[in-house]
């Protein structure tokens, strides 16, 4: 199965979806990004979803479920890049991403992590 | 565009359903908002397809009402059915592990959403979306 690269850039990580989502590549990003926190130590993840044109319940739980996990593994987690479309339709879907820390692009999303205090350990 | 009918067996296969419904809807000239919309529902239902019903289909299809263009998406499994109908559209109603929004969820996201099931007879929702 292909699965998703995760990049470690300083002391963050980056995760940018650029394939179609398969339900099966969420599940193994799930495992792979909490191994991965481990091994670096990160304090910060950045999730890139500026490539996906949809987020239904499934993708969503993921993003939420990525954000608990990091955060019990002490790394902040911040999602960029959700398209308006995207946004407007999960809010009519139901689905409410409290808790979870958004920005608009890359850039921003490292910005916000870092005066965080996600950069120092 | 003639109608098309996709098999959904695995998760490749609710990619592929994703991607003809997005097709059907730029072809028929919805908003972005609106593929986006029906693109998500056809999603949840084509899961839904897979993971309760066993296993389907999916017929997607442009439709028009006069001037009106739209897309139509039928999915169809031979699954258990589904006894209650109320219930499953319930949101935060889950039999299995999910979050309990793809009934209710796919059902606000397009003009039409019909259900045809029944225990043991498997289950078929029709959706459809128009153009503005
Ligand atoms: N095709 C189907 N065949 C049988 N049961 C279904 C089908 N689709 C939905 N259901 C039932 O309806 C419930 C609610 O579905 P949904 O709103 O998509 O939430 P979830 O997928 O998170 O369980 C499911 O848990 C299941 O019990
Ligand atoms: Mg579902």
């Amino acid at each position: 199965m292909e699965r998703l690269p995760i990049l470690k850039i300083g002391q963050m990580l980056l995760v940018s979806i650029q394939v179609d989502l398969r339900d099966d590549m969420v599940v193994a990003l799930q495992e792979d990004l909490a191994d991965r926190i481990v091994e670096t130590g990160a304090r910060g993840v950045v999730i890139d979803i500026t490539a996906l044109d949809i987020v239904d319940s499934f993708t969503g739980r993921m993003l939420a479920t990525m954000a608990a996990l990091s955060r019990v593994l002490d790394a902040d987690t911040v999602v960029v890049g959700m398209r308006p479309a995207v946004a407007i339709t999960l809010v009519e879907l139901g689905l409410s991403l409290d808790g979870i820390k958004t920005a608009l692009d890359v850039e921003r999303g490292m910005r916000l992590l870092s005066l965080a205090g996600g950069t120092a350990r | 565009m003639t109608a098309q009918e996709l098999p959904i067996s695995g998760d490749a296969d609710v990619v592929r359903v994703r991607q003809a419904v997005r097709a059907a809807a730029v072809e028929a000239k919805l908003s972005l908002v609106d593929q986006t919309k029906l693109v998500t529902a056809a999603s949840e239902l084509a899961r839904n397809t897979l993971t309760y019903g066993g296993g389907g289909g999916a017929l997607v299809e442009q439709v028009q009402n006069g001037l009106r263009k739209g897309v139509k998406a039928v999915f169809h499994d031979k699954g258990p059915g589904i006894a209650d109908v109320a219930q499953a559209l319930t949101d935060g109603f889950t039999s299995g592990s999910g979050m309990g929004l793809g009934l209710g969820g796919a059902r606000r996201l397009v003009d039409e959403f019909a259900i045809d099931t029944a225990p043991g007879d498997g289950t078929t929702v029709t959706v459809v979306k128009w153009a503005r």
